[in-house]
């Protein structure tokens, strides 16, 4: 078994040793409790963890108290990878796995099953599963997703598709309600294994009733888990991590991203291939500043750090994966590295990811605070439709870039009065 | 010979359909006997249904539009159609038992999404009120006698015994719970005074695999499956002995065990869960079904459609059963709605209904008996609309003098009791005597005082029962912050309750 030791990373906070192991483990061997970055459940942490291997950056670890089923002979190294994979083939996949491997699991939502999808990230699965297992419903999110609940009180583990997470407000009782107060509320006799899945945060002009984030929202109530896929790896591997975790998680997506094509490792296709809850992702490392991104975002943070690099700053961006629980370890040991940062998010500023990780970072990290948090997010206002009000209400790389230099220059804190 | 009052819906699959409804008085669940009234010639179809292939054919009839005629609630004879039609047969009677129809009208029809439908050249609207409601299904009389002369052994002594001392159970349990609360020793408590028959007969009818999704006013369907009086007392009082770990507010009880599902505060959400636990419970081809009850107030929820919708479409085995108390707070049923009360609207959906006396035991055990077999036998959803009265205030946080009147509530409480009719009937079967009602009632006294001091008496939950279940796995940051408390808790005693477990 190759040992690697990360000790970029997370220095510092917690002395957590980072090791990355690889292993593939079959689906029998497979528990519902999959590796998160929380308290680990005594022997079940399973999963596939990325080998450092040359060209990319960032591991995915499991944290203290692994136990793992090394099958192969652990001397290989992977080269970069050869495949390239949208983020909706990757859903796809992950989807048609996890159906495949459990038959409790099964799929419900609007055009979900004749449809395809109504993004196609079902296609192919009411062929393979028949109507019993994709359920093309009545329109009634508030039926749908009350239903899916109680399918999943009584063992069942259904993942739930939204057409955009704009439509789930016809259903957030049942998700906050039914879903993440159950388990406390029934002092741990319900538990409830669903999985909330669909478009999130804007598209391209569709106005304001098809454009809000919810990351925020979801993110503040206990009981959910929050996750938020980037790339193709994000996409599969959190979305096995969902559906195997017994807690109710909500799967924020994002529709511009569905067609968007990405190298996927040979361990990701693997399908026992996932990645913990609650552990963010190093997309670029650097020691200048901090970007914090999710989603969409990551993206035009990695863009912008391009353009800070040719300006000679060194930006390091955190994709965060995971809303709730946040990985405020990984946040805060990346800021003490390069004490600046700069929270980048699609949706409102108030209340929103980054006012949260602001927070986080000056209760725990603020002496090494040189500069404010920078808060990029989308406008306060309700999405405007013309496209270039538009253009202007979310956050664009050139604003990412402005932000990231406002921070490197800024040498103390400004008064209080300052705008 | 026993009277039930059955709105069926028959369903074709595929495009064919005729009828929407049948509606039939003298009818037995399970025969197909039915009179023939006369049959007025301006009519118009009311609709399309279809019959799943596997269902038994039921007999069935046109429902008239024009229900100025008293007939409403009559069965008509009509075509008795065969059940087994293919999708795009023409429509064809079969069987033409009425030969007063006009020919001509029964050729046309005109192929629509979901079926043909036969036109008519005689416009007609239906009407949203009728003269005559849906009859309730009753067995006993006001005075416990059986009104049907023939009525066949509906429940064993053993049950109904059970099911009386559940009722004088649960009103002992009610009345000094309530005090307790106007006492200042517990926080909230709802009582069901006027709804024990709908509380301990419907829970009598079912078996303990059947899962019980309640509203809150169904405290008595636990108790039949063995939640103790003491058990009611420690949820209540939220000590630490209770299942729910002090979780949740008084009234909130559920057991995994008992199969009872945790109360949820927010109305009618557990009838869309109830269909897919129904979902669920399908899949695992067991012969049990889902029950949820529910208040006619709550049926103006949105959930309330989505979930007999989806069911009706998912053959899902649930039998919703909703008390209709009159009301609602102090919203009363005329301001709640202006259908003929919840059995008219489960039909709408193509579902079977049946509404029932609901301060009648034994018509209530009868129904709920039949309506899981139907719906664990046939798969499909079956609603039960159980007239009854709420004698009680809404909750303790309500005075319902405010808007009825006391000689309203004494009327229903001592007329309408449901524990009085059911207790003569006993009497008269040599079941029940004076001597052992006066022994029941100390007893239940007794056994409710107690839990209720043991209760108090009880320690309250610890302090780690504030952070586990929120999710799985006690997550770090909740260890966190349960560390971080104790250390303040140790720091600063004085700050925090002295009888507050650590």
């Amino acid at each position: 078994m190759s040992m690697t030791k990360e000790s970029d990373t997370n220095d510092g906070i917690g002395a957590r040793q980072q090791t990355s192991f690889r292993s593939i483990v079959s689906h029998n061997l497979l528990r519902p409790v999959i590796g998160n970055s929380f308290g680990v459940k005594e022997g079940k942490m399973w999963g596939i963890l990325r080998q450092k291997a040359g060209g990319f950056t960032g591991v995915s670890s499991q944290g203290l108290g692994l136990r793992l089923w090394p099958v192969t002979s652990a001397l290989r190294n992977y080269s970069s990878a050869t495949k390239e994979m949208t983020v909706r083939d990757a859903l796809n996949s992950a989807l048609d796995e996890e159906m495949a491997a459990d038959p409790n699991v099964f799929v419900m939502g609007e055009e979900v099953g004749e449809y395809q999808g109504a993004y196609k990230i079902t296609k192919g699965l009411l062929d393979k599963y028949g109507p019993e297992r994709v359920v093309d419903t009545p329109i009634t999110e508030a039926g749908f997703a009350g239903i899916g609940v109680g399918s999943a009180y009584h063992g069942l583990r259904p993942v739930i598709e939204f057409m955009t997470f704009n439509f789930s407000m016809q259903a957030i009782d049942h998700i906050i309600n039914s879903a993440a107060k159950s388990n406390y509320m029934s002092a741990g006799q319900i538990n409830v294994p669903i999985v909330f899945r669909g478009p999130n945060g804007p598209a391209a002009g569709v106005g304001a009733q098809h454009s809000q984030c919810y990351g925020a929202w979801y993110g503040s109530v206990p009981g959910l888990k929050v996750l938020v896929p980037y790339s193709s790896e994000d996409a599969r591997g959190l979305l096995k991590a969902a559906i195997r975790d017994p807690d109710p998680v909500v799967f924020l997506e994002n529709e511009l991203l569905y067609g968007e094509s990405f190298p996927v490792s040979a361990e990701a296709l693997d399908s026992s291939f996932c990645l913990p809850i609650g552990k963010a992702k190093i997309e670029r490392e650097g020691k200048d500043i901090t970007i914090t991104a999710f989603s969409k975002m990551v993206g035009y943070a990695l863009k912008a750090a391009e353009i800070l690099e040719k300006e000679g700053i060194s930006a390091e961006v955190i994709n965060l994966r995971s809303i709730r629980p946040l990985d405020r370890a990984t946040i805060n040991a990346s800021v003490r590295k390069t004490n600046r940062l700069v929270t980048v998010e699609e949706g409102f500023p108030q209340h929103g990811v980054g006012a949260e990780i602001c927070a986080s970072v000056v209760e725990d990290s603020f002496g090494y605070l040189d500069a404010p948090v920078e808060r990029i997010a989308g406008a306060d206002v309700p999405t405007p439709y013309a496209a270039n009000l538009e253009r202007m209400a979310f956050p664009q790389i050139e604003d990412i870039v402005r932000a990231a230099k406002r921070a490197c220059y800024r040498a103390v804190p400004m008064a209080a009065s300052a705008s | 010979m026993s009277m039930l009052q059955l709105l069926t819906k028959t369903r074709t699959c595929g495009v064919n359909f005729i009828i929407k409804r049948m509606i039939c008085t003298n009818y037995y669940l399970t025969s197909n006997a039915y009179d023939q009234a006369n049959v007025s010639s301006s009519f118009s179809l009311i609709g399309v249904g279809h019959l799943r292939r596997n269902r038994k054919p039921d007999a069935f009839g046109f429902g008239f539009s024009d229900f100025s005629s008293s007939n409403r609630g009559v069965y008509f004879g009509g075509r008795y159609h065969s059940s087994m039609k293919l999708a795009g047969e023409q429509i064809l009677s079969e069987e033409d038992e009425d030969e007063d129809r006009d020919e001509e009208e029964e050729k046309q029809g005109f192929d629509f999404p979901g079926g043909k439908i036969e036109y008519t050249t005689i416009i007609n609207f239906l009407p949203g009120s009728f003269e005559k409601r849906v009859q309730c299904y009753r067995v006993l009389d006001e005075d416990g006698y059986p009104i049907s002369s023939n009525m066949t052994e509906l429940a064993s002594k053993e049950v109904a015994l059970k099911v009386y001392k559940g009722m004088v159970t649960l009103n002992t349990m009610d009345k000094f719970f309530y005090e307790a609360q106007r006492q200042g020793r517990l926080s909230f408590y709802l009582t069901s005074f006027g709804e024990e028959a709908v509380n301990l007969a419907s829970a009598a009818a079912l078996s303990s695999d059947d899962i019980v999704l309640a509203q809150y006013r169904e405290p008595g369907v636990l108790l039949w499956r063995g939640f103790t009086v003491q058990d009611f007392a420690n949820q209540c009082f939220g000590n630490k002995a209770g299942h729910g770990k002090g979780r949740q507010m008084p009234i909130h009880y559920g057991s995994k065990n008992l199969n009872y599902v945790t109360i949820s505060s927010p109305l009618t959400t557990q009838l869309p869960q109830a269909v897919g636990m129904a979902y669920s419970l399908k899949m695992d081809k067991k012969d049990s079904c889902v029950v949820a009850f529910f208040g006619e107030g709550s049926t103006s929820e949105g959930d309330f459609h989505a979930a007999l919708n989806f069911a009706a479409v998912m053959d899902a085995p649930v039998v919703f059963f909703c008390r209709n108390n009159g009301w609602a707070i102090s919203t009363p049923v005329t301001q709640q709605f202006r259908s003929d009360g919840i059995v008219v609207k489960g039909q709408a959906y193509g579902i079977s209904s049946i509404r029932v006396d609901g301060n009648d035991a034994l018509a209530i055990y009868d129904a709920v008996r039949n309506a899981r077999q139907i719906a664990i036998n046939e798969q499909r959803p079956i609603l039960i609309e159980a007239m009854t009265y709420r004698v009680s205030h809404h909750s303790t946080s309500d005075d319902s003098t405010k808007y009825r009147s006391t000689d309203e509530i004494e009327h229903w409480k001592t007329t309408h009791s449901p524990v009085t009719r059911f207790q003569k009937w006993l009497e008269r079967k040599g079941w029940w005597s004076d001597s052992e009602e006066a022994k029941l009632h100390v007893e239940a006294k007794k056994e409710v005082k107690q839990a209720i001091d043991e209760a108090e008496r009880e320690e309250m939950p610890q302090l780690g029962d504030m952070f586990t279940d929120v999710y799985d796995v006690l997550p770090s940051n909740l260890m966190e912050q349960e560390t971080s408390l104790r250390e303040t808790i140790q720091r600063h005693p004085m700050d925090f309750p002295k009888n507050m477990p650590i």
